[in-house]
């Protein structure tokens, strides 16, 4: 129990959970796509990317396929100062709700009842157009995010307890809460709700009941494309927008693993665990064996998990009766 | 119709299978995608225009056009080595991958195939050993001049004694960000200052450990070998600790423009080691603006110009356009083979006048390559990030690493792949 008195501990604890946080809202967008269609979607760290490039886009006046028509003698890149950040979030929200209505329409419409691996293998080909489509649109350099949230030490935290807590991460926090209580009430307590559910359980018994797929799925894609502007406001508010950020998928696996790949609420659990183990294990037994262990260890922390739990902790047991 | 249809298509084919001249081939391995796009589109832009520039103005080198041979690798090693494979029977004179990896990689590759390589202040710090790697090229200086130097910085601050104090290195966990390490410990046990490894994985989204871990340790000084993302993050997370910028000091890879403009004010005073000075008050500037942007030829959007990465693209791409200068001279021959082009690269040498010449007056060190010494005159200068203004300066000279360390590092672990590979001395 030395680590108990360690000063360091508190803090630690404190990131590790903050941290945990910013993946939970990447495995969100997940879970809310394989909860409703049971398609694991390959694609949901480029749409965090492509939701942040165009928040940045709309907020410094940059016209989208710049570079492609100056190939055709049009050199304009900006048509003024940008809209105010508001605006430019709602402008980005519908461009993503744009874009879950074309998803569906060129990607899983022709692919209704298909395997379920074809549709992984079409959002992993989707995954790749969207990061091509973002590079043309918005440029592949990197780009600052401002949007008016409160960034580095907390002082008021520094002050009393010494700890550097970052602004940041306490609103991300605050965020997630919001998000996954949103979440969790509409699912459960709304009509479409259940109607997500129950396409979910079983496409055509879905239909069969009058449940529109397509619009199901619209909706479903579209509340995902928000949670990936959320997480990619946060993300890109730390490191700025670049390429690199379509790569916060990968924190999103182990937490996928742990929490089920069915349940909002273990999304956050299994982000605050993950969260929480990885940063505790660099911290105090990474410098005895060379460091850099985040990457592995989430992962090995999720395997340890699926040995007791396979359906991951609050996924849902499946049952086949031979 | 149809047949006049049928002799055009076979008429654009037989264009296309034929070389329609006999330009001196230089394939560009760039990353214009996937997450280090943003440091290798300016790199790339800096190399394609500069080598536009000379075609355009002076109708291109010894009277050959230079052709560009472009290939994405995407900074993937595989697709690095793909990229050598296709183009290098397109008669590609020397290969800059702007990779450690793919540069680890084409050594061996290359050599065989008589096919030299520039890896410009990265790839294998002991290639800098003309008498065992004698197609790998490094200079202007290598990782390990780099780490010198940094450490020569942290002396004049704290006022020629290192005695007692803590350097911590946040490092890439790759083959690029260990390079230093060895030169480190060297340093650390010459000057006495206790040596603190960080590393990170890539690609560095995540570092709060790292910086927990800096604030546990205290160190005097941190020191960086990142690339990508993993830049931008740890200043921001250095800045949100509230460790000193002025005493946080990147390698040349953790200098641009895209490293520090994301954590906005609070980068402000971060230092890093330059090969070059920045800006573009330089006559090679207004040339690539005059033959190049102005007339509609740039090879990127044009945003690029003047940033860190651009210049070291431009730097990269005179070296080679130089040696390509210095082979014609010595073959007598303006159509020079890869063979030759190694040749170049070996015996080239710019003085101050030349570089005057050249349209970069003051721009960057004189340099004079030998057999022996692929590995340049090894200087850099230590530039500081201004947050108001937005630019880079430099805040010292152009100054040497520490030879006795840096040169018997270099013989040491060159001999030992030496003795690996059974390469005799190639300068004898």
């Amino acid at each position: 129990m030395f680590f108990l008195l360690d000063p360091f501990f508190y803090e630690i604890v404190i990131s590790g959970l903050l941290a945990g946080v910013m993946y939970a809202l990447v495995a969100l967008g997940f879970v809310l796509i394989f909860k409703a269609s049971g398609i694991f979607n390959f694609a949901q760290g480029v749409l965090a990317l492509f939701a942040a490039l165009t928040l940045v886009g709309f907020q410094t006046g940059q016209i989208p396929f710049a570079h492609l028509l100056s190939v055709f003698g049009f050199h304009v890149s900006h048509w003024g100062s940008g809209f105010p950040t508001i605006i430019a979030l709602l402008f980005s929200l519908l461009v993503m709700i744009g874009l879950a209505w074309l998803i569906v329409q060129i990607v899983l419409k022709p692919l209704v009842n298909q395997e379920g691996i074809i549709l992984f293998m079409a959002t992993i080909g989707l995954a790749y157009v969207l990061e091509g489509v973002g590079d043309l649109m918005w440029g592949a350099n990197v780009k600052e995010l401002n949007v008016g949230l409160p960034e580095g030490p907390s002082e008021f935290i520094l002050d009393t307890t010494d700890m550097f807590i970052d602004k940041l991460e306490i609103s991300a926090a605050v965020v997630a809460i919001i998000l996954v209580t949103v979440l969790t009430l509409f699912s459960a307590y709304t009509k479409m709700g259940r109607a997500l559910r129950a396409v979910a359980d079983d496409h055509q018994a879905a239909l069969s009941v009058g449940i529109s797929l397509e619009t199901i799925w619209w909706i479903v894609w579209s509340v995902s494309g928000i949670v990936a502007l959320v997480a990619g406001v946060m993300w890109g508010a730390k490191s700025g927008v670049q390429f690199s950020l379509s790569l916060i998928a990968l924190k999103a696996l182990p937490v996928l693993m742990l929490g089920g790949f069915t349940s909002i609420p273990g999304a956050i659990i299994g982000g605050l665990i993950i969260g929480l183990g990885e940063k505790l294990f660099e911290f105090y037994i990474g410098p005895m064996i060379g460091g850099a262990t985040e990457n592995w260890f989430a992962y090995m922390l999720a395997l340890i998990f699926l040995l007791f739990r396979p359906q991951g902790l609050f996924g849902e047991k499946i049952i086949e009766r031979v | 119709m149809k047949k006049l249809t049928i002799a055009a298509i076979a008429a654009s084919m037989m264009a296309t299978a034929i070389p329609a001249s006999a330009d001196l081939a230089i394939p560009l391995l760039s990353y214009r995608t996937g997450p280090y796009a943003p440091n290798g589109i300016p790199y790339a832009d800096g190399v394609e225009d500069y080598i536009s520039m000379i075609n355009a103005r002076d109708g291109g080198v010894g009277g050959e056009m230079l052709k560009i041979l472009p290939c994405e690798t995407a900074y993937n090693t595989t697709k690095g080595v793909e990229c050598y494979e296709a183009t290098k029977g397109e008669g590609a004179l020397v290969y800059f991958p702007l990779s450690t990896g793919i540069t680890y990689q084409l050594i061996p590759k290359a050599t065989a195939d008589n096919i030299p390589i520039h890896s410009m202040g990265y790839g294998r710090t002991s290639a800098a050993n003309g008498k065992v790697f004698s197609h790998v090229f490094n200079f202007p200086g290598t990782y390990w001049d780099a780490a010198s130097i940094i450490v020569k910085h942290m002396m004049d601050v704290e006022n020629g004694s290192l005695e007692g104090k803590k350097i911590a290195l946040v490092y890439h966990n790759s083959a690029y960000g260990k390079e230093p390490i060895r030169t480190l410990q060297e340093l650390s046990a010459k000057h006495g200052f206790e040596l603190v490894l960080l590393p990170v994985d890539h690609p560095g989204q995540e570092q709060k450990s790292t910086w927990l871990q800096v604030r546990k340790e205290k160190p005097d000084f941190v020191t960086m070998w990142g690339w990508g993302v993993m830049n931008q993050v740890a200043i921001s997370e250095a800045a949100s600790i509230r460790y000193p910028m002025d005493r946080f000091i990147g390698v040349w890879w953790s200098a641009s423009e895209n490293d520090v403009l994301p954590a906005g004010d609070k980068s402000h005073g971060y230092k890093a080691i330059a090969m070059n000075r920045p800006g573009t008050d330089f006559g090679v500037y207004r040339d690539i603006q005059k033959h190049v942007l102005d007339a509609g030829n740039a090879a990127g959007a044009g945003d690029q110009v003047g940033s860190v990465l651009y210049s070291r693209g431009v730097l990269n791409a005179a070296y080679l356009v130089e040696s390509i200068r210095t082979a014609q001279k010595i073959h007598g021959v303006a159509d020079i083979t890869p063979g030759m082009m190694r040749d170049g690269m070996e015996n080239l040498k710019i003085d101050q006048a030349r570089w005057t010449e050249m349209g970069f007056e003051n721009f960057t060190s004189e340099i004079n390559v030998s057999c022996e010494n692929h590995g340049g005159p090894g200087l850099g200068a230590i530039q500081q990030w201004d947050a108001n203004s937005g630019t880079w300066s430099l805040i010292t000279d152009f100054v040497g690493s520490d030879r006795a360390v840096v040169d018997a590092l270099i013989e040491e672990d060159s001999s030992a792949y030496a003795a690996e590979n059974n390469i005799a001395d190639q300068c004898s």
